[in-house]
């Protein structure tokens, strides 16, 4: 389904604050923890991070404020240099680019879409748009078709001459949704989108991403605070804490096998079957020896396949994927425990 | 992070901090009892402790002006500013100059400045500039005041650019942003003379010396405020900017710089403001304009034509003021796509068409294009009249004024301050200084003390304090209460704001006018000026303390049982008083420049001393005591903000 190829590769990077950050680590024997950090005057905000983002998946980071994920960020587009580690993106280790060499990264792959949006106050929406296509020099004509085609993407029409401040929130981001792809970039990073937007435009922001990514199919890293957001929109969830990633899985995976007593509480409150897909929770069968009888979808969450679980008198359920072919099948009784609880 | 650390100041620390403060008052005071039986070198600054400074300085100037031959090169400077100030001379009152075109037809400038309201503001700021420059016409003052916007029309972009580079060049360098600091710090309480000694010495007099006194004078707020809205950019803006591939020029002009233009714009507003203020100044270096007639009028109590020419300058200022304010605040408003020209350009094509009209009628009407002094509405006659009624009926009442204030208060005071022997002066300074910000704070007082007792100019300088402590004082008594009646409610507190706002745009020449008017030119005069411009301050920021306490607090209070009396003095006070202690800062401030200025009524202070410095073209005297006065002012800024960052609470 996802070709497993790594578009961004960490390796064990760190960043921290303070005077000489690379000297210390590296003269640092094993890896500090918190405290030794701290005491040295240094702030640890990414600490030993070694993750991958694969090509058309979204990899969601989700935190706590403080625990890094922002940093970890700038520093996979390098608005911060690291401390120590690599970070491969594109085949290319971005430390070691060239002012040159990661101006034209920027201008060709990178998108960016940040929190407080970020929009140049003195320039319309047209002209926001139009920033990043003029700083690659492209002319007034030669940009026009595809600027008014990334307006119309994100439902901007008929408001091109309109400053921000003269938009509503949820419009100023549907701007800065509409200027980071105006380059058509492979790589899209979103800081915090939607975090500074009322909950309902929230919510028909998050589903206008997901109609978007739909057409898409970008590299995106989504950094978020908010669990809920996180299980609706990722592939994969990278949890941090304390600038250290504590569990990087499937959104079932989290909430099935939370990795740590942290990861845990975020999960508690969680409804899981509306979480848990069927695929996520089948278990591999080869075709013949799989139940026969009608297949349930591996995209359908338990909590939509409540009815058919309850009704079904078969053990298990033959699970098939979207191209109609059967991937595994679902336990029935498992699936039923985890969506109207475990019998006592 | 200072109060936190006071906060923070274990026990220990903060007992031997009082025992000093008490140790030092003690020492203060002992002298000053016993100051009969002191050696004389405590009482005043021995011979051997007053060092040759102006001397030194001259011969630097001199070292300057003649081995390195600056003065060649301000030469050219000024013959470059010159070129310019004859074009804007020619066009606004028809100097006999290139591009022999001028003068252009008051009508014409009114109309202009009419449509440029018209498109800042609106109606409101339309009728205000039409009114002002009809106002002038009709007075018969048009020359003077094309005079002096001719040398505003030139000094002030010119600041602005210099200040943009220098402000930019800040912001990219934080070494010369350190460096430039403490010397903006100095310039900003440097008083306007000292400014005009050195240009007289490199320029000379007249227009040109006006302008590029004005333009040194106005630079420093524009560094200010550019590198402040270039830190406060926001970071996402400039990430963002980053993220789109911009390189580094690219994001100066077009992401930073555009993103601050709102700041950058108050800078220019401040610009124009200090132009205004010093170009009416520069009188007392020969340049002629309102300001020279101005002085001409006071100094002949000429009361009536004073007035005149005074709100002529008024006016002037708030017209400025509300011009380059309008434009800083404004948002950009989007226009419809589709549009025919004439609807997109539709004020340009009104100005062109007002301004035909305007022309071709003052071909017609010679009356249109110029009003001479002679034909005049001027009615500075009927003021006077007015006037010397009103003060004659009002004598027994000023009279009566001048007498207390000068035997009971002036004079006493001004006494007390002389008899103190400067060790004592230097040792309660400390004293303060210690209780105020610890060791490094008492050090910083006695420093800038300590240069005034080897400048040599103590019992200068001790007069001016008088003065300014007195203003301040009686400043205050009339300040506060009115500032509590405005808080009773918002609507009057924005009344009274925006006098004070307005009030502020005047250059401190305009408040010795109607002190002038009523107690004749006399210390009290000086003094009254100097209550007036000191009290806008006061006022003002008291207003803003005490209506910038949050509502919460003012609730939770109520909630508490408090009463009215209990809330005011346990919740409004206490929360705005660092901001009310920054308008006293700027009342003493404010003072000292009015002080200085207030010389040539014939006072006794350091202002006198810099006039004489003036009319002899003395650099070194002009210089050691401008420092004289800034220093005074730069230790009362920093023990007020020292103290006032030590009270606001640590969040």
């Amino acid at each position: 389904m996802i070709a497993q190829h790594p578009v961004i590769s960490c390796q064990n990077v760190w960043k921290l604050f303070g005077s000489a950050p690379g000297e210390y680590l590296s003269d640092s024997q094993e890896a500090p923890d918190l405290e030794t950090i701290h005491a040295a005057g240094y702030v640890a905000a990414v600490r030993d991070v070694t993750l991958e983002v694969y090509q058309g998946e979204i990899l969601v980071i989700m935190g706590l404020s403080g625990s890094g994920k922002s940093t970890l960020l700038r520093c996979m587009s390098r608005l911060l240099d690291i401390s120590s580690g690599t970070i491969v993106v594109d085949g290319q280790d971005i430390a070691a680019l060239s002012e040159r060499a990661l101006i034209e990264l920027r201008r060709t792959k990178m998108g960016m879409v940040f929190q407080n949006f970020g929009l140049l106050p003195h320039r319309t929406v047209l002209g926001n748009v139009s920033f990043p296509l003029e700083m690659r020099g492209q002319d007034r004509h030669a940009r026009r078709d595809r600027e008014l085609e990334v307006i119309e993407l994100v439902g901007l029409t008929g408001r091109e001459d309109h400053f921000p401040h003269e938009l509503s929130g949820g419009q100023q981001q549907r701007v800065g949704i509409a200027r980071s792809l105006a380059i058509e970039p492979d790589i899209w990073f979103l800081d915090e989108p939607f975090s500074s937007l009322d909950p309902l435009i929230r919510r028909e922001m998050q589903e206008e991403f997901l109609r978007l990514q739909g057409g898409l199919g970008k590299t995106i890293v989504f950094i978020t605070h908010d669990f809920d957001e996180a299980l609706r929109l990722a592939d994969r969830i990278a949890i941090m804490k304390d600038g250290v990633v504590v569990q990087c899985d499937t959104p079932e995976k989290v909430v099935l096998e939370p990795a740590t007593p942290y990861v845990a509480k975020f999960t508690e409150n969680i409804d899981k079957a509306r979480v848990v897909r069927a695929g996520g929770m089948a278990l591999r069968e080869t075709e013949a020896t799989a139940p026969r009888g009608d297949a349930v979808s591996a995209q359908s969450t338990l909590h939509e396949l409540a009815r058919t679980l309850v009704d079904d008198d078969r053990d298990s359920l033959p699970v098939e994927g979207a191209d109609g072919k059967i991937i595994g099948m679902l336990d029935r009784q498992d699936a039923l425990d985890l969506v109207v609880g475990t019998r006592t | 992070m200072s109060s936190i650390e006071a906060h923070a100041s274990p026990p220990g620390v903060r007992a031997r901090r009082l025992s000093m403060v008490v140790v030092l008052m003690a020492a203060a005071i002992a002298m000053a009892l016993g100051r009969d039986m002191l050696p004389a070198s405590l009482m005043r600054p021995p011979d051997w402790m007053i060092l040759p400074l102006a001397d030194w300085i001259n011969a630097f100037f001199d070292f300057l002006r003649d081995d390195l031959g600056l003065l060649a090169v301000t030469r050219s400077v000024a013959g470059g500013v010159e070129a310019l100030l004859d074009v804007t001379a020619n066009l606004l009152y028809g100097k006999n100059r290139w591009p022999w075109l001028g003068p252009i037809p008051w009508s014409v400038i009114a109309v202009t400045a009419a449509v440029i309201g018209y498109a800042l503001g609106g109606a409101k700021l339309a009728f205000l500039a039409c009114g002002t420059f009809l106002w002038i016409a009709l007075m018969g003052q048009w020359t003077w005041a094309m005079e002096t916007l001719s040398v505003i029309v030139v000094a002030a972009p010119v600041s602005v650019l210099l200040g943009l580079l220098v402000g930019v060049a800040a912001w990219r360098s934080r070494r010369l942003a350190a460096l430039l600091n403490p010397i903006l710090n100095i310039a900003q309480s440097l008083p306007h003379f000292a400014y005009m000694i050195p240009v007289v010495v490199f320029i000379g007099v007249g227009p040109k010396a006006g302008a590029i006194v004005t333009i040194i004078f106005s630079v420093p707020p524009m560094i200010r405020m550019t590198l402040l809205g270039l830190q406060k950019v926001p970071d996402e803006v400039v990430e963002s900017g980053k993220m789109c591939g911009a390189t580094g020029w690219q994001l100066l002009l077009r992401t930073r710089l555009p993103t601050a233009r709102t700041d950058i714009l108050i800078g220019v507003n401040q610009v124009i403001m200090q132009c205004l203020a010093m170009v009416v100044l520069a009188s007392f270096i020969g340049m002629p304009g309102l300001g020279q007639k101005l002085l001409q009028l006071l100094q002949a109590l000429r009361i009536g034509q004073s007035v005149e020419i005074g709100l002529t300058i008024v006016l002037l200022a708030i017209t400025l003021d509300r011009f380059t304010r309008a434009w800083a605040l404004r948002q950009p408003v989007h226009v419809p796509r589709v549009m025919p020209w004439h609807e997109r350009f539709r004020l340009p094509l009104i100005w062109l068409g007002l301004v035909t009209v305007a022309a071709g009628l003052s071909q017609v009407f010679p009356l249109l294009a110029e009003i001479g002094r002679v034909q005049g509405f001027s009615f500075g006659a009927a003021i006077d009249a007015v006037m010397d009624r009103v003060i004659v009926a009002i004598y027994p009442v000023t009279d009566w004024l001048h007498w207390f204030l000068i035997v009971w208060v002036f004079i006493p005071v001004r006494d007390a301050f002389l008899w103190m022997p400067f060790a004592a002066v230097l040792s309660l300074l400390a004293a303060v200084g210690y209780a105020v910000g610890g060791r490094r704070s008492a050090l910083i007082c006695v420093a800038f003390f300590g240069y005034i007792a080897i400048s040599g100019w103590w019992d200068r300088t001790m007069i001016t304090a008088y003065t300014v402590v007195v203003s301040v004082a009686i400043a205050a008594v009339f300040a506060f209460p009115t500032a509590i009646w405005a808080t009773g409610n918002a609507v009057r507190s924005r009344r009274v704001l925006l006098v004070c706002d307005t009030v502020q745009t005047f250059p401190s020449f305009i408040y010795l006018i109607p002190m002038i008017m009523l107690f004749g030119a006399n210390d009290v005069a000086v003094v009254g000026a100097v209550v007036l411009f000191a009290a806008v301050p006061l006022i003002r920021y008291t207003i803003e303390g005490i209506r910038g306490v949050p509502v919460a607090l003012v609730e939770a209070a109520g909630m508490s049982g408090a009463t009215r009396r209990q809330i005011r003095r346990h919740v409004l006070w206490p929360v705005a008083l660092p901001t009310i202690m920054v308008g006293v800062n700027q009342a003493v401030m404010f003072s000292l420049f009015m002080v200085i200025i207030a010389a040539f009524i014939g006072t006794q202070d350091l202002g006198q001393e810099m006039q004489r410095a003036l009319s002899s073209a003395d650099v070194g005297k002009g210089l050691v005591l401008g420092l004289a006065v800034a220093t005074i002012g730069l230790m009362v800024d920093h023990l007020i903000m020292k103290w006032a960052s030590s009270v606001r609470p640590a969040n």
